[in-house]
Formats: structure tokens, C-alpha cells, sequence
């Protein structure tokens, strides 16, 4: 299962402008704002200088096995694994491109055998040289840690036992690794055709061979092998990133040598005061995205500075198939004809931030092909406005009216005017409704455990690898629907055996034909999308406010990256 | 953290009798008459009835003069200015065109202090958000005096195991830092709500807060009650009255309540300001009145996102707030001066 955590909006950005060799067409564009130039030299007169970040808070853990995206951003920068995406801007900055291994091996085996040969003569920060046992460490402290994603490994030999019996995980039989001669040979139980994306995560970061089966803090951090480590961690208060000294670039596509000397990172700012630091030349970058009531003021005052990028999340409401009146699928169309997606757009900040949809995955996804049949003129693709009159046939058809629905949403701004709009919609529709709102901390685990019977949420997924397996067999799959669990990702335990017959088809046959696969995704997001588990609201735009003094913005869009390529601006 | 000062001894009604009392006046009519002549307490008793009308006359003014739904999401509504028809959320201008803004105030009928971020009559909520904090605020601090007299009467009046038992209970209460226990209590049951057997009351109804803020305060009004009625049960008319066989019931019904219930209406105003402030802090962290329902509270917790393009939503209920508190405290005082001027009852903040 690829159970994923959500990360704050700010972070999430996530492959937005999908692999054009998987995709089998090119990324979608950037906006006009987006200056997405070619990578340079990290030399020069730019070299040098302290780029300063504000940011609310690194979240959980710093540890690359622990944590699940919200410091991603600077992971990649501290640490390398076998095989990573391609660190440029566009399109192409979902590329899979070798890492520490010297080449993107072909799997043998039929499907089942990986062998990498890494790169030589690269180190730690502390010095230690690298070995292939470090791979093996890394994938056995996700299952003894733990890490939050063991099942992404479950499937090398051994996997299961780790997965079982976490303590006594031992994966020398499905990780070789040959310190002498320099290679790593990963052995699955079946094929899978994510594998190679899931190495590429943090999760699989090279860590030294004698690291301990248990969380590292950023006070006492990893050496790793990236162009950055952290100098030192005060809490609340920042971190600073110095250069690697044992850095050298070996691949520029993979971890390219960096302009600033340091990097700084002032925590536990509000979004109003990230805002207010940049405008000032306090901060060169918000990692967190502008609160709504000062987009109008950066976008008179400092057009310049900000950059507008589309991602690939999709924000909706997951409308419980097993409660009523969501149970009845008449009902679930009904919502989808009657939301009006541009109000909500306004909501979130106008329709230069978000666009509207209505489908499961996002453009220039794998499979995707545009289709929206809950609007007035449907045909095209495009939402065009709701259609009222459909939406009170059916729900009227459905004789559900009069029922009771409580929409579930988190403080934050945005989500709760949302979650307003919906419950004004569902009494014009006939319903009785009220808003639950309740702390970011219980609202997810809240909706997820199916004993409590939530009926509609405001929530968003973003896929962590280019797959349709990571929408059709998680969020809106059989396998991502756990009974009274808080670890259940399908929150509108929508489980459709028809599709799911078909999702395992399309995941079988994505490991010998991509493009056959993606035309089968295609057809469940159309099967999905007609059975509307969702009502699919907009899909983002990803806001970076920088500093005057920034030069070389790059957006990567890329899951790992999640934004600007932070070592490749310069301050200088 | 609110606290209630020592009780010196009870209230007496007819302490310090002014030079003009006419011989034969009772203690309330003296008392009245001193409140009467106190004209700062009077012009606060005047605005807190101004606010409470204003307030209760919210759907008039949503429905015949404003002509709006305070509690319906209007983001594509639009209004006229000046003749000229303009959306309700504006499109920020600009290259980039990022942002929604709220129309600001239009001093005009509707939208007369703007809208908010649902693009609603924040004028009219502010009246409808005035409705529910007062009857929250005055309905949490009437049931907590009423089960703070019983708590304070029994354990006065009985003593021994009943009093250590009750007065126990108090201290427990009393041990958590007030806003703590209320948001503890309240982060609980907003995900369900409460069921005892038949009662069930459900998660966004306003008598979960109400009675959240009233169990929250009861020591603060049973302690005082209590040391009350310790004191005059010592009282000669009552020792009079058990030697003369009073039952245990006259005792507490026509021999003590009577002159221990000025405490009681000494703390009401504080107690009704204090709780109005608890409400507003609840319902601002979200955990109050719920949505769509307006309180003063949630309103200022709409308008925190918009203090930067639309200050107003936030500082009115604000201001209603300030007015509100500010008059009960003073008519407070004011009801003290008059009952019991030597009395150092007081709800602190």
C-alpha cells in the first residue's frame, strides 16, 4: 500500500509536469511568471553568499527514513540515493537519471533483479567512504526504524519478514550489496514497475552502514552525501546548511554543485511574517505559500519576485461511498453537477492560482485525458459551470433529501470557507448540514478511520511517483481502504471491484508496455470519475515568493524537489 | 486566569444604610435606590440594553434593511455602489491578478461594513454573532450560578464529609488553568458531541459551549456562596430558628438563601462578562460556536485572515466585545456598591 501523510500545502508540490518519456508527451507549461532557465555552473561570481529561508517549521523528522516529505526540500540537498530526478526546471525534472550508481540498470529476471554498480570515490560528509552495504542499512531502517513507507519495500525478498517481525529485519538475501566490487543487486518477489521510483525517495538515501535503528534528530544529523550538512540545529529557532567539504560534483543532472555557501533557515515564523521577510529582504524564500489577504499586495508590489507553477495535487471532497446518503451513487453525481467550481476557485485566491476540474488525476498525469461530465455543455472536457437543474433531479430521484450531512474540514482559512460553501450548497439542495471543524492533527486520522463515518471532507492527494497505481490502487482503491484504521488513504472507501480488476491489469501490464498501460488509466479515471467516489474541485498553482537580490529561479516541479531548486539560486 | 476575591463576610443588604433611607424601607428597595442614583452604573446598564436590543434585532435588520442571508456563502454575489453593480469578492488587481478581496465597508445598507471572505454582510453577522454570544454568555452564567448556589448551599449547610466531598470537587475544577480545561473539554467533545441516555446534543449546537463555560466557572461562584452561607448560619435569627424547631428545608429555603443570594447577584455581571469572553476565545480557536453560525468569537477568527485588506471585520465585533464586557463590569460595580459597598467580591481576569 502507498499510504502517504499530506504535507502543507507549501510542499507538496509534486510532479507537476509528468515525464514526458512515461507520459508519452511533453510537460505542461509553466506561467509566465516562471522563469525556468537551463541549470549553470555553480560558479563564477554568483558563488558564494547566505541564502536565507523562512519557514514555520521542519515538521516531524529530519531522519530520511522518517520523514514523509515535509523536509524533502532539503534533503535531496544533504543526502543522495542510487537514482534521483533530474534536477532542471520543466518537464524534464522527472527524468530518472543515475545517482550514486553510475547507470539506470535494466531489470533482469523478468522484472525481478536490479544490479546498480555505484559511483567511486564519493564520501560522507564525515569523511567514511561510501559502500553498498550503506543501501542496505537504508531499506532495513525503514522497516527497524520505523520509516512511514515499509511497504514501499515489502516487495524485495524479505520484505515481508521485515514487515512482520520489524526487529530482527534482515535483507542481505533482497539487497546484495558487494562493498569490494561496488554493487548493489536488489532481488524482488515479483516485478514491479514503480521500483525504481520508490529508490529515488529519501527513504532509500544512502546512510552509513553503522547507523542505528532508531530516529536521528537534526540536532545530531546523518553525514550524508549531498552538497550541503547541517552545521547546526537551534529548535524554534534555525538551521544552518554549510558545504559539504567532501563534495564533489559527479553528475550534474543528478545532485549538481551548489551557488550559496550557506544556507539559512529561520523557523517558526507565521506565513503573514514569511511574507513580511521577503518584502523586507530578511528572507530570500517562503517555503510556505502567502496567506490570501496579502497575494493582491505581492502581486502589485513585487510582480517580479513572484512565480506562479502549476502542480499536480487535485483538492476535492472525499464523499464516503458507505454513508448515506453519499452511499448512493445519484447523490455523489448530484454534489458534482451542483459545485460551482469557479466560487471555490475564488476562495482560494482567484483563478490565477487554481484551475478547475473535474476527474481524478491531474493533467499531463500518465493516462490522463481531459473528461468532465458534471457541467452545463459537457463534451469538451472542460468544466464550463454547474448544472442545478441535473443536480436537483437527481438528488430528488435519489430521495435522500432531508438527511443530514456534516462537512469535515481543518481551521485554516481556505478549507473552512470551503467547507461553508458545501454546506450552504447541500441546504439549497434540501439537505440539513453542518460544518465539523476540527485540528489539523485529528481531522485526517479522523477521516480515515472508517468506524467514525465521516461523510465529507475538503482534502487533496498528490501521487508520490508518476503512476496511476498511486491514485486508482490507493486513494480511490480497494488496497488503500482499511477498516477502522487511521492508516487508510481512501477516504471515500470507495472500493468498485470492476475497477479494481482493471487497476491490477493496468499495474501488470505498465511493466512491459507504459503506453498500453496508460491508456487503461485513462479508462478507470473515466469509469472512476462517472462513479464520483470525489468531487474533484481545482488543480493549484504553486506560488514562490523570492527575494529582489535571488537570481536563477528554477522551478522542479518534481515530488522530491517541490519547487524552487534552492542550491541552484544564487544571492550573489 | 479568572479568580474570585475572598468573601470578607456576607453581603448585608442593609449595611450602611444611607442618611436618606426612610425608616421601614427594605434592603432591595435601599439598594435599588443607590443604584439608581449611581450614574455610571446606570449609563453601562443603558449601552449593555442597547446592545442586547441591537442584537436581537439582527433578523430585522438582515431581512428589511440589508436585505441578506448572513449564514449563505455568497462568492459570486454582487452589489450595487454608487450605481454601479461590483462583485462582492473583487479579483486583486495587478499583473499577476492574484487574490480575492472582500468588498470593504460601503456605509450603505447592505454591506455597510463590508463582507467577508464567504463574501457576507459582516454588519449583519456582527448583530446575529451578538445574539448568540450574549445568550451563551448569559445563559452559561446563569446555569453555572445556579448549580454553584446548590453546590455552595449543601456543602455550607451540611459541612463535615458533604462539605470536604464537594469542596474536594471544587478544588479539582478550580486546579486547571480555566481556559485550558475549557478547550480540553471542548477539543473532546466536538468531534461527537454529547449523549446521556435520552439527551443528546449535538456538536454544532450552541448549548455545547453554554454548558462547557458554565461548568467550567462553577468553584468561582460556589466558593463564595459557601463561605456565605457559613457565616450566616452562625447568625443569631438562625439559631433562633433552629431552636424554635425550623425544619432543615426552612433553614436553607427562608433563613439563609435569602441572605446569601446577593452574592450571587453581585457576580452575575462579572460572571456574564467573563463568560462572554470565555465564548469569544473559544469560538475564535474554533472550538466554540461552529460555523455557519456567527458568534463574536468565530467572526474575529474570520476576520484574523483578513487584517491586512479588510480590518473591520475583525475590530467590529471587537468593539462589540469591548462595549459589552466593559458595561457589565461597570454595572457589576456598580450592583456591588449598592448591595454591599465593603464587599471585595470580584471576577478578576
Amino acid at each position: 500500500m502507498h499510504h502517504r501523510t499530506r504535507r502543507r500545502t507549501s510542499l507538496t508540490v509534486a510532479l507537476a509536469l509528468l515525464v514526458g518519456v512515461l507520459a508519452g508527451c511533453g510537460g505542461g507549461s509553466s506561467s509566465s511568471s516562471s522563469e525556468s532557465s537551463g541549470s549553470s555552473s555553480a560558479g563564477g561570481d554568483h558563488r558564494g553568499g547566505t541564502m536565507v529561508l523562512a519557514w514555520n517549521g521542519i515538521g516531524s523528522s529530519i531522519d530520511p527514513a522518517v520523514d514523509y516529505d515535509q523536509n524533502w526540500t532539503l534533503l535531496w540537498m544533504l543526502y543522495d540515493g542510487l537514482v534521483t530526478w533530474k534536477k532542471v526546471g520543466g518537464s524534464d525534472g522527472n527524468t530518472l537519471v543515475p545517482d550514486l550508481a553510475t547507470s539506470i540498470p535494466t531489470p533482469t529476471d523478468g522484472g525481478k533483479t536490479y544490479v546498480f554498480t555505484l559511483r567511486k570515490g564519493v564520501s560522507f560528509s564525515d569523511g567514511t567512504p561510501l559502500k553498498a552495504s550503506d543501501f542496505t542499512r537504508a531499506i532495513e531502517r525503514e522497516f527497524t526504524v520505523p520509516g512511514p513507507v515499509g511497504s514501499f519495500y515489502q516487495g524485495i525478498v524479505g520484505g515481508d519478514a521485515c514487515a512482520k517481525t520489524p526487529k530482527s529485519c534482515d535483507l542481505s538475501q533482497g539487497v546484495v550489496a558487494d562493498d569490494a566490487a561496488g554493487t548493489v543487486t536488489f532481488h524482488l518477489t515479483g516485478p514491479d514497475p514503480d521500483f525504481l521510483q520508490k529508490l529515488a525517495l529519501p527513504f532509500a538515501y544512502a546512510v552509513p552502514s553503522n547507523t542505528p535503528d532508531k530516529e536521528v534528530g537534526p540536532s545530531n544529523p546523518l553525514p550524508g552525501t549531498g552538497p550541503y550538512m547541517i552545521d547546526h540545529y537551534t529548535p524554534n529557532q534555525e538551521i544552518l546548511l554549510v558545504r559539504n567539504p567532501k563534495f564533489h560534483e559527479w553528475s550534474h543532472d543528478a545532485q549538481p554543485d551548489v551557488y550559496p555557501d550557506e544556507i539559512e533557515i529561520k523557523l517558526s515564523l507565521t506565513s503573514e511574517a514569511e511574507v513580511t521577510q521577503v518584502e523586507q529582504g530578511q528572507a530570500d524564500w517562503m517555503y510556505d505559500q502567502p496567506p490570501s489577504d496579502r497575494l493582491n499586495e505581492i502581486a502589485n508590489q513585487y510582480t517580479d519576485q513572484v512565480h506562479l507553477n502549476p502542480v499536480p495535487q487535485v483538492f476535492h471532497m472525499a464523499m464516503n461511498t458507505r454513508v448515506a446518503p453519499f452511499d448512493n451513487v445519484k447523490v455523489r453525481q448530484a454534489m458534482n453537477y451542483a459545485t460551482d467550481r469557479n466560487a471555490i476557485i475564488k476562495v482560494w485566491g482567484g483563478p490565477q492560482v487554481a484551475t478547475p476540474t473535474c476527474q481524478i488525476l491531474p493533467p499531463d498525469f500518465p493516462g490522463y485525458e481531459a473528461y468532465c461530465p458534471y457541467t452545463t455543455n459537457p463534451g469538451d472536457g472542460k468544466w464550463h459551470g454547474p448544472d442545478m437543474a441535473k443536480a436537483q433531479q437527481l438528488i430528488d430521484e435519489s430521495g435522500t433529501k432531508g438527511q443530514k450531512i456534516s462537512v469535515i474540514c481543518t481551521p485554516d482559512e481556505a478549507s473552512k470557507a470551503i467547507c461553508l460553501y458545501f454546506v450552504s450548497l447541500f441546504k439549497q439542495l434540501g439537505y440539513s448540514s453542518d460544518i465539523k471543524v476540527l485540528s489539523a492533527a485529528v481531522e485526517y486520522p479522523y477521516t480515515q478511520d472508517s468506524s467514525n463515518k465521516a461523510q465529507i471532507s475538503f482534502t487533496y492527494w498528490y501521487p508520490d511517483y508518476p503512476s496511476g497505481a498511486d491514485w486508482f490502487d490507493v486513494v480511490v482503491g480497494c488496497n488503500g481502504f482499511h477498516p477502522n484504521s487511521t492508516a487508510s488513504a481512501n477516504l471515500s472507501e470507495f472500493c468498485e471491484p470492476q475497477i479494481q480488476k482493471m487497476t491490477e491489469k493496468a499495474i501488470q501490464t505498465s511493466v512491459t508496455d507504459q503506453n498500453a498501460a496508460n491508456q487503461m488509466w485513462a479508462q478507470i479515471d473515466k469509469a472512476t470519475t462517472d462513479q464520483a467516489p470525489w468531487i474533484p474541485l481545482f488543480l493549484p498553482r504553486h506560488i514562490d515568493f523570492v527575494s529582489s537580490r535571488v537570481g536563477n529561479y528554477i522551478f522542479d516541479p518534481n515530488v522530491l524537489v517541490g519547487g524552487i531548486l534552492l542550491g541552484q539560486a544564487w544571492v550573489k | 486566569m479568572a479568580t474570585v476575591g475572598s468573601l470578607e463576610q456576607p453581603v448585608d443588604p442593609l449595611g450602611d444604610l444611607p442618611e436618606a433611607v426612610t425608616a421601614g424601607d427594605g434592603p432591595w428597595r435601599v439598594a435599588g435606590r443607590k443604584l439608581l442614583r449611581n450614574r455610571t452604573a446606570m449609563a453601562a446598564g443603558a449601552l449593555f440594553v442597547a446592545i442586547v436590543l441591537l442584537s436581537f434585532s439582527a433578523p430585522l435588520y438582515a431581512d428589511h434593511i440589508a436585505h441578506t442571508d448572513p449564514f449563505q456563502s455568497s462568492l459570486t454575489a454582487t452589489t450595487v455602489i454608487n450605481g454601479k453593480k461590483v462583485d462582492v469578492l473583487q479579483q486583486g488587481g495587478g499583473a499577476l491578478k492574484l487574490g480575492e478581496t472582500p468588498i470593504g465597508p460601503t456605509w450603505q445598507r447592505n454591506y455597510f461594513l463590508g463582507a467577508d471572505s464567504q463574501g457576507r454582510d459582516v454588519a449583519a453577522r456582527v448583530l446575529y454573532g451578538g445574539r448568540t454570544s450574549l445568550a451563551i454568555g448569559i445563559g452559561s452564567a446563569v446555569i453555572c450560578s445556579l448549580i454553584a448556589v446548590v453546590f455552595g448551599m449543601v456543602a455550607g449547610f451540611y459541612g463535615g464529609f458533604t462539605d470536604g466531598f464537594i469542596s474536594r470537587m471544587m478544588d479539582v475544577i478550580w486546579a486547571f488553568p480555566v481556559y485550558l480545561l475549557a478547550i480540553s473539554i471542548a477539543t473532546v467533545l466536538l468531534t461527537q458531541g454529547i449523549t446521556v441516555g435520552p439527551v443528546a446534543i449535538s456538536a454544532s449546537s450552541l448549548w455545547l459551549p453554554t454548558l462547557i463555560i458554565a461548568v467550567i466557572y462553577i468553584p468561582y461562584v460556589a466558593r463564595p456562596v459557601r463561605g456565605a452561607v457559613l457565616s450566616v448560619r452562625e447568625k443569631e435569627f438562625v439559631e433562633a430558628a433552629i431552636a424554635q424547631g425550623a425544619s432543615n428545608r426552612r433553614l436553607i429555603f427562608q433563613e439563609i438563601l435569602p441572605n446569601v443570594i446577593s452574592v450571587v447577584i453581585v457576580l452575575l455581571p462579572l460572571m456574564i462578562a467573563t463568560t462572554i469572553l470565555t465564548e469569544s476565545a473559544l469560538s475564535y480557536l474554533s472550538i466554540g460556536v461552529q460555523p455557519p453560525a456567527a458568534s463574536w468569537g468565530t467572526i474575529i477568527d474570520d476576520g484574523q485572515q483578513l487584517l491586512y485588506t479588510r480590518p473591520w471585520v475583525a475590530i467590529a465585533p471587537g468593539i462589540m466585545i469591548v462595549l459589552t464586557v466593559l458595561s457589565l463590569n461597570v454595572l457589576g460595580d456598580g450592583i456591588r456598591d449598592a448591595l454591599d459597598p465593603r464587599s471585595k467580591v470580584r471576577v478578576k481576569d
